[in-house]
């Protein structure tokens, strides 16, 4: 995988309840909440690919990775 | 699970060791349950018996845990008992309730004592008919039997087998500390006789489509076991027919209720079983369960002796009651007499009865002896 | 390309799911998932087994057998359903409350039996179900529906319960600290014996609120400040671990047999016997 491949940031924002957790842990600061609360990505480049943010998304609505 | 090896085709018995028996020749293979007067020679013996047949015994914390060890034995495709007295049994009652709506194949022995609360522990009663009926909350149906001699226990522990694998319910037998401890000389019947019968299985695709509650025109849905491929999900709220909540469905909530009460009372004729002796030309009936029941005989024929026209009727099944068989008797008789050891049980039922107006007598006796025949031919001849 | 692990194991038609917004469960039943994946088990031998309460309702979710049983009974339920077959990988998930005050009893006597069941405590302090009253693992002076002048009862400390019980595998570690969370659950899972996973989990909800710990975000957040590793805990007064949570594995060992095993060996030796007899 290297590290100029995008990144897939997908959000289901039928499942996403806005709580705001993902963006507020985010060690880079990567991802951002919008205008409903809902995280978007925002750095790109930032992006370390913890996947902390999916991790310890407690709604099963984000799913990260590297474009195929 | 074969027959007992040793056993010979006549056995003197104690009624818990042919509960234990007659279990064991029903194909019981895991038992769970908590020590108590006067039921736990059943667990002593299934301890012993089980393993010897590959079958598991476990002795749990109390009688919550035990009740729920049966049901999620039976998940796990056992046929699963129990066995408990009057206290334990209220204890049961919680998961009891959850067996009757998550349909759990299972079977609880209620050896009767005297009561209320921890009454006289080694002394015998028939102080559980209502428990049996309605001990949990809400609105179930049940199968109650209730055997009067040891061969009975035996033949009725294995019908309780039979019928919890069949209509996916659990099935109640009281027995009580009086036949528990007597030794009976009992015919042990050929595996054939016993007609043992399992859980009907899905044969459906093992598929996310699977739906554990759909039931056929049987009203009774087939059982998957857990690990033989199926992935469902039971609970114990309300559910529909894929076993997930349906609790803002009015509509699914009373179709779950109603089916449960339809696949027994279709089978009413099949289940319901009791005895009449004597009855064709009586005048008086004795309504007698259990133990009660055989004392009942002999003050019928010493009443007939004397020229009264006496009779018994014994339910088997106390729920289903056979209340046909009963109105039946009823209607011709002049006098009914209800005859049991707790202030009154038995002759409610009785009194709800079309026909019982008016006719109704009780002979009742709730201080731990056995009721007599005189008793019984004493209130006979009171009311002739 | 593989399926994502929420799309091989769990029931996409169920969710979203009837948490609140910033409740800590998803992100303990996220990681039993990813535990079990980890493990590698088979999806159709194992069996998630619940009581009753906000966690309970875990199971709805997950593609495998579940069982949502009652109040306090999930260990008990589990404990016929690993006797009854023993290749099953039975899991329970079950919450401070059903675990430690109505189901107590079950707890300590599965853990003193040694039974192979893995129980994952999600463990938010409060009973959420029924509205956020106090429960045993509530910390002394927390306020709560029913605790409103602050609870004076002193907390049950889970894994320390688990293991003076017997529990052979005991872990801690909490919804911020998700990595090691996944961890132990996965050796829960593959230890042979009775496991416990306590997993320190936020109800912003009820506990939160009336608390004034701030919404879900900030509730789990608060979590390295409140917890100390258990290695780092050695080093530390009684007085500076006052009002810590310990986090780590405080039990791994394979020196007690486990209980089906056990009654297997009865099986054969009463078959012998009976064998001999004939």
């Amino acid at each position: 995988m290297k590290q100029e491949e995008k990144v897939d940031f997908r959000l289901n924002r039928e499942y996403c309840k806005a709580c705001g957790i993902c963006t507020a842990l985010c060690p880079k600061k990567a991802i951002s909440a919008d205008d409903e609360g809902k995280p978007s990505m925002i750095n790109e480049e930032a992006c370390i690919m913890c996947r902390l943010c999916e991790l310890r998304c407690p709604d099963f609505a984000i799913r990260i990775g590297r474009m195929q | 699970m074969e027959k007992t090896a040793y056993a010979p085709e006549y056995r003197v018995l104690t009624g818990n060791e042919a509960v234990t028996l007659g279990a064991l020749a029903a194909g019981m293979n895991f038992f769970a349950g908590y020590p108590i007067t006067p039921a736990t020679e059943i667990a002593e013996l299934a301890s012993e018996l089980l393993p010897k047949y590959g079958g598991k015994y476990m002795q749990m914390e109390d009688e919550l845990a035990s009740m729920a060890a049966v049901i999620g034995a039976s998940f796990a495709g056992s046929k699963a008992m129990t066995a408990t007295s009057g206290p334990g049994c209220s204890l049961m009652q919680e998961n009891l309730s959850y067996g009757m709506l998550a349909e759990v194949p299972c079977v609880l022995i209620d050896v009767m004592r005297q009561g209320p609360c921890q009454g006289v522990a080694t002394m015998p009663a028939q102080g559980d008919i209502m428990q049996s009926r309605w001990g949990t909350h809400g609105d179930h149906p049940i199968i109650v039997t209730a055997p009067s001699s040891v061969e009975e226990l035996y033949r009725e522990t294995a019908r309780a087998f039979n019928m919890a694998e069949k209509y996916r319910t659990p099935v109640m037998v009281l027995s009580d500390a009086a036949m528990a401890h007597m030794s009976e000389k009992i015919r042990i019947p050929a595996a054939e006789e016993l007609c043992i019968t399992n859980r009907k299985k899905p044969d459906v695709p093992k598929d996310r489509n699977y739906k554990p509650y759909e039931a056929d025109e049987t009203d009774i849905p087939p059982m998957a076991s857990f690990g033989d491929g199926y992935r469902w999900f039971v609970s114990g709220i309300i559910h529909d027919e894929t076993g997930f909540p349906a609790t803002a469905d009015y509509e699914k909530i009373a179709e779950k209720l109603t089916r449960i009460e339809r696949k027994i009372d279709w089978n009413i004729k099949e289940i319901e079983s009791y005895e009449e002796y004597r009855t064709d030309d009586a005048e008086i009936i004795i309504v007698a369960i259990g133990i009660v029941s055989r004392v009942a005989k002999g003050a019928i024929d010493k009443a007939r002796k004397e020229g009264v026209k006496a009779g018994l009727f014994r339910p088997i099944t106390l729920w289903p009651f056979p209340d046909e068989a009963l109105q039946k008797q009823a209607a011709k008789a002049k006098k009914i007499i209800t005859a049991e050891m707790n202030d009154g049980q038995l002759s409610r039922i009785v009194k709800e009865l079309d026909g019982t107006d008016g006719k109704i007598e009780k002979v009742t006796r709730n201080d731990g002896a056995l009721m007599t025949a005189d008793m019984i031919y004493d209130r006979i001849m009171e009311v002739k | 390309m593989e399926q994502h692990v929420f799309d091989r194991l769990m029931r996409d038609d169920k969710l979203p799911h009837m948490w609140c917004r910033g409740c800590g469960n998803g992100i303990v039943l996220q990681s039993i998932i990813r535990a079990i994946d980890r493990t590698g088990i088979d999806q159709d031998k194992a069996v998630i087994v619940s009581g009753v309460g906000c966690s309970s309702r875990a199971n709805n979710y997950t593609d495998f057998c579940g069982l949502h049983t009652t109040h306090g009974r999930p260990i008990a339920f589990a404990t016929g359903v690993k006797m009854a077959n023993p290749e099953l990988q039975v899991i329970v998930v079950t919450g401070d409350g059903d675990s430690t005050s109505i189901g107590g009893n079950h707890f300590i006597q599965a853990a003193r039996r040694n039974i192979d069941l893995t129980v994952v405590v999600f463990n938010n302090s409060n009973y959420g179900m029924t509205g956020g009253q106090y429960s045993p693992t509530t910390p002394v002076g927390a306020f709560t529906r029913t605790s409103v002048y602050g609870n004076i009862e002193p907390a049950f400390d889970v894994c320390r319960l688990a293991e003076g019980s017997g529990a052979t595998y005991v872990a801690r570690s909490t919804t911020y600290h998700v990595q090691s969370l996944i961890k132990y659950i996965a050796s829960g899972i593959t230890h042979k014996g009775f496991s416990v996973i306590d997993a320190m989990c936020d109800c912003p909800t009820l506990f939160g609120r009336i608390n004034g710990l701030g919404d879900g975000a900030k509730m789990i957040a608060a979590w390295p400040e409140k917890t100390v590793s258990i290695e780092k805990a050695g080093t530390l007064s009684a007085d500076e671990l006052e009002e810590k949570v310990i986090i780590g594995e405080f039990v791994n060992s394979s020196r007690r047999s486990e209980y089906t095993e056990k009654y297997a060996r009865i099986i054969e030796e009463a078959q012998r016997e009976r064998a001999d007899l004939k």
